[in-house]
């Protein structure tokens, strides 16, 4: 069984209050960074941890940190993405829930690094409830000197807001977020400059998702060389993966990086196998941006070696056989999905969540809703599948932020390993409309 | 009146509650001297949750009270998916339709309740009590199918559930 760095308490009764968490250990970290360490000791210590932004990209967090500009009497904020909105992704939900006050621990303790005095969690208005747990930790940790002026009587003074979004995946886009908590439009901002240099409010900031703050609580309490021992390679620590879609035992689970694939699907301590007994068909092991896999590159790589849930294991064998962790959302097809389906739903999702600020996303993400729609619906031609790859290719890299490639690759993956089924959708329209495809083949090794 | 017409920065402010008004002057004081505008979003969750949606002359108000110019609150409003625009129901549904919800029958909930409400998505019921709406991820992906309503999950949904969950929403509405 893994170690759980993050979550072990999340189910302790009581653990959302402030004085429960701190009888299991909690604001430990802050009492080590205020009082024995420099900002610059901590930023070195997650340096050294390794760890990878935990909302998707993958970034190493202290390398982020380091590039932060510190002027002399300009403001600095450290900003956290609540705003989970990747399909497949609700892992920090879960984390906030159940213990708010782990990442009001980690906001203090890498405010402090970062030498931010006002900090924002800005979390997406769906979760509002959730942010009434926050602000009510807030407010604990505020009467109980964690916040405010002079904590822990180290000198250091730190405010702490949180604040909604009102439904827009786009925020999850650092810049857009900033745009948002300005209280403008999501439109992402063009870059350089980077929000390191010019933030929140034209200030200096680092935005950090939930779970990448919360480590760093860990990484503070035991060293970030200790931290670095758990996983493989450049994946280090542990991670939250949300699983859904067809499985005995969907939910958000902490693992070791490094565990395998088949394990995480299969094993009883953790998803425990297909739903109702059925063979798995394809799986999405990032969010809904990342490459869709089918059955026979799930659990194995195309060079047959076993596939691991780590940044470098599921992107083994690039967009060809390979995908991404992102953001840990773990999406999971049973065999009677159908994929021009799903691929239909996504592209949809993508069009409706475009900002439209650039014509290839905004206009591109509805040419491939409406492609999608009319193979799903027994209208589509041959033609239609070029076409989609073509839109593709006019989206990707031409656009200010990632969602136009977020909108693409998941289709161009699509079609590359399922081409058999969406053609099918074409030669068979009225056998597509009654039937699902089932599973497809492996390709016969060469 | 829409945001979009030509007089909408015509249309009279309406007012708000005391406890509306209270709990804007808190959320604009969470922000520093100057940006009240950071306070919008919180601002305009509060205006719906007292009118139950956000009309032009609400958008109005909040122009006025954080000092800026109507169109800066209608692009915002009109922007973020989950300002109503237009009267709804006393309970409006928002069923989640993507990936991971549909994977475990987000399609068959839908039309479950269009089938039980008698309208269809994006209607209301005649007596004012429901609208249904579709809206992208909710991020509660592992326990679908699922629906929001007033900030609410109800997550795991089959029929049984459904006809309990409207059961409660139409006797908590009766008053």
């Amino acid at each position: 069984m893994s170690r759980k760095l993050l979550i072990e308490h999340a189910e302790v009764p009581g653990i959302a209050s402030f004085e429960t968490y701190r009888k299991h250990g909690g604001y430990a970290s802050v009492e080590k960074a205020l009082k024995t360490m420099s900002p610059d000791e901590v930023v070195e210590e997650v340096k050294k941890s390794g760890l990878r932004g935990r909302g998707g990209a993958g970034f190493p967090t202290g390398m982020k940190w380091s590039f932060l500009a510190k002027p002399e009497g300009v403001e600095r904020h450290l900003v956290c993405n609540a705003d989970e909105s990747e399909p497949g992704t609700f892992k920090d939900r879960y984390l906030m829930e159940k213990l708010p006050h782990l990442l009001i621990e980690g906001m203090i303790t890498s405010s402090y690094a970062l030498g931010a005095r006002r900090s924002y969690i800005y979390i997406r208005g769906e979760f509002m409830y959730v942010l009434r747990i926050l602000e009510k930790a807030i407010a604990e940790a505020y009467a109980n000197g964690m916040l405010g002026k002079n904590i822990l009587g180290s000198g250091y003074d730190l405010d702490l807001v949180v604040t909604p979004g009102g439904g827009a995946y786009i925020c999850g886009e650092e810049t857009a977020l900033l745009e948002s908590l300005e209280g403008k439009r999501g439109n992402p901002r063009m870059k350089p400059p980077f929000p390191a240099v010019k933030g929140l409010w034209g200030n200096p900031t680092v935005v950090n998702n939930v779970e990448s703050i919360a480590a760093v609580v860990p990484i503070v309490n035991e060293g970030g060389d200790a931290y670095a021992k758990i996983g493989i390679e450049r994946s280090t620590g542990t991670k939250l993966i949300s699983a859904s879609g067809n499985l005995v035992r969907p939910g958000v689970y902490e693992i070791e990086l490094g565990l395998s694939v088949e394990e995480f699907i299969y094993g009883d301590n953790y998803c425990r196998g297909i739903a109702n007994g059925k063979k798995l068909k394809a799986c999405i092991p990032g969010g809904s941006s990342v490459p869709i896999l089918p059955h026979y590159l799930v659990t194995k790589t195309a060079a047959g070696t076993d596939r691991l849930m780590t940044y470098e294991s599921l992107a083994d064998g690039g967009f060809a056989s390979g995908s991404m962790l992102g953001s840990g959302g773990f999406i999971v097809f049973d065999e009677d999905q159908c994929i021009v389906r799903n691929t239909w739903n996504f592209a949809r999702f993508y069009a409706h969540e475009s900002c439209g600020q650039c014509s290839p996303c905004r206009e591109g993400t509805g040419w491939m809703e409406k492609v999608l729609y009319r193979l799903e619906h027994g209208t589509g031609t041959l033609e239609d599948i070029s076409l989609l790859e073509e839109i593709n290719k006019k989206i990707e890299g031409n656009t200010i932020c990632p969602l136009g490639d977020a909108a693409a690759w998941p289709v161009a993956a699509a079609i590359r390993h399922f081409r058999d089924e969406f053609e099918w959708h074409v030669k068979s329209p009225q056998e597509a409309q009654t039937r699902n495809y089932g599973l497809i083949q492996a390709p016969l090794e060469a | 009146m829409k945001a979009d017409h030509p007089q909408a920065v015509n249309e009279a402010p309406i007012d708000f509650s005391a406890h509306t008004m209270a709990e804007i002057n808190r959320v604009i004081g969470l922000f520093p001297e100057g940006k009240q505008k950071s306070a919008i979003l919180s601002i305009l969750h509060l205006v719906q949750d007292e009118f139950g949606w956000v009309s032009v002359g609400a958008m109005n108000r909040v122009a006025q009270i954080l000092d800026i110019q109507p169109i800066e609150v209608y692009e915002v409003a009109t922007f973020y998916t989950m300002f109503h625009l237009d009267p709804v129901g006393k309970n409006v549904l928002e069923v989640c339709r993507t990936g991971p919800c549909q994977l475990v029958g987000s399609d068959d909930l839908i039309s479950y309740i269009e089938e039980k409400l008698d309208i269809k998505v994006g209607e209301t019921t005649k007596d004012g009590m429901f609208t249904l709406k579709t809206v992208e991820c909710l991020g509660a992906c592992g326990y679908g199918p699922m629906l929001m309503c007033k900030y609410q999950f109800y997550e795991r949904l089959n029929k049984e559930k459904v006809n309990e969950m409207l059961d409660a929403m139409r006797e908590a509405s009766k008053s």
